[in-house]
């Protein structure tokens, strides 16, 4: 089977967004449509990104740590 | 229709070899430039983080990039040149290995789970220091100073791609597309740095930086260059490339905010706000698929991946010390502010 015949596939997870293989259109609840062609796309479902629809990683777990590595960016 | 700014590609500058900082770089460089009595002294007794082997470590693995002006392209592939790499490789991995040992039963998700913790009190890092106290000299110099490998953003990586088959291929190149801008040109992600840099009044020519950039810097780079180098180290890569982007996107989002306090442009600001939302996806991917796809195909790996995790966090930490002792101290992070043209 090609790539579009198959079942567009999303992988979900408990602590963490939707991935949904895009491009990806998300209608709001206000009508508005988000739209992301990325090849893979991160749906947020915990409702606290800054960008919603999308993930920003809000939903990670939040705990006193001392290591500074966390600056880059890829 | 549509019109774009011509901008000037930073790659089309190659730059000239920097000023050594010991005996091994200024022989590293006599060679270069064809000095055949330059022999270059054994780095046995250097320090593997310091200004000297970390310099000549970075212009050796330049040559495998952009090169220098004068040095002919050929130099890549010198024999000798190689055995110089080889011998301050050594020195560099054997300090790693020492300084950040792994345990037999030490797991890559766990250590991935670790960085994944944002902390509770919200300082610490050069990007909670930036947000909350950064003023507009701070980026300049942040940015003068990560240009090292934003210029060649997601480059060191590409050379994982022919040592890994099936899904981690698949799932590698996929995040590789995305940061060469998904077939687009003008959103590779290193032409999205250099726009980043031209709103700042930074200069964009490839290499402008690296005399400013202290030995902190360039072992960040140099490890990725020795990981992507080296199929042996295929693991470490992945490893180092998955705690990137685990650990890049509230990162990101926080130097957004620090761009947009300091009244910076539209174009920098966009670099960082584009890695919040691209970030949370490779996360995703790097994880599942490509350190997943890796560690079903090749499960003795995991030992290396962690290794690569913990060398990354190891150079990261050395270098936010070195970044933040100076800038809480009212003074540059850079050697020499006022030639780079960053001082404030």
């Amino acid at each position: 089977m090609s790539a579009s015949e198959r079942p567009r596939r999303i992988r979900v997870q408990r602590d963490g967004p939707l991935l949904v293989e895009g491009p990806v259109e998300v209608v709001g609840e206000d009508g508005r449509v988000s739209v992301c062609d990325r090849f893979s796309v991160a749906v947020c479902t915990c409702r606290r990104s800054k960008i919603f629809p999308w993930c920003d990683t809000s939903h990670r777990k939040r705990a006193k740590r001392t290591t500074k590595d966390e600056d880059g960016t890829a | 229709m549509t019109t774009t700014t011509a901008r000037r590609l930073s790659r089309r500058t190659v730059p000239a070899l920097p000023a050594p900082r010991g005996p091994l770089s200024a022989a590293v460089m006599g060679l270069l430039r064809g000095e055949r009595d330059a022999g270059v002294p054994s780095p046995a007794g250097a320090d593997p983080y310091g200004d000297d082997l970390q310099l000549a470590l970075y212009v050796l693995y330049e040559l495998h990039y952009q090169g220098f002006d004068g040095v002919p392209d050929a130099r890549e592939w010198d024999s000798g040149m190689l055995a110089v790499r080889g011998a301050l490789e050594e020195r560099f991995l054997g300090a790693l290995r020492a300084d950040v040992p792994v345990g037999d039963g030490d797991s890559a998700w766990t250590a991935l789970d670790d960085l994944q913790v944002e902390p509770v009190d919200g300082t610490g890092s050069v990007s909670h220091f930036l947000r909350d106290e950064g003023t507009l000299g701070h980026m300049r110099e942040y940015a003068a100073l990560r240009s090292l490998y934003h210029l060649k953003e997601a480059d060191p990586h590409a050379w994982v791609i022919p040592r890994l088959y099936g899904r981690a291929k698949a799932a590698m190149v996929a995040v590789e597309f995305d940061e060469f801008g998904g077939g687009r040109a003008d959103e590779i992600h290193a032409q999205l740095f250099a726009d980043l840099m031209a709103d700042l009044g930074l200069e964009t020519a490839y290499g402008h930086y690296v005399d400013a950039a202290p030995a902190e810097m360039l072992a960040t780079v140099n490890l990725m260059s020795l990981f992507g180098l080296h199929r042996a180290l295929r693991a470490a890569l992945l490893g180092h490339f998955a705690s990137v982007e685990v650990t890049s996107s509230p990162g990101s989002r926080r130097l957004a905010e620090a761009l947009e306090r300091v009244g910076a442009g539209p174009a920098a600001v966009r670099f960082y706000a584009e890695h919040v939302e691209a970030d949370a996806v490779h996360e995703q991917v790097v994880r599942h698929d490509v350190i997943g796809g890796l560690l079903e195909e090749e499960p003795g790996l995991e030992a290396d991946v962690v290794f690569g995790i913990r060398a990354t966090g190891h150079l990261e930490d050395r270098l936010a010390d070195r970044l933040l002792a100076a800038w809480r101290d009212g003074g540059s992070a850079l050697r020499s502010p006022e030639r780079a043209g960053t001082a404030a």
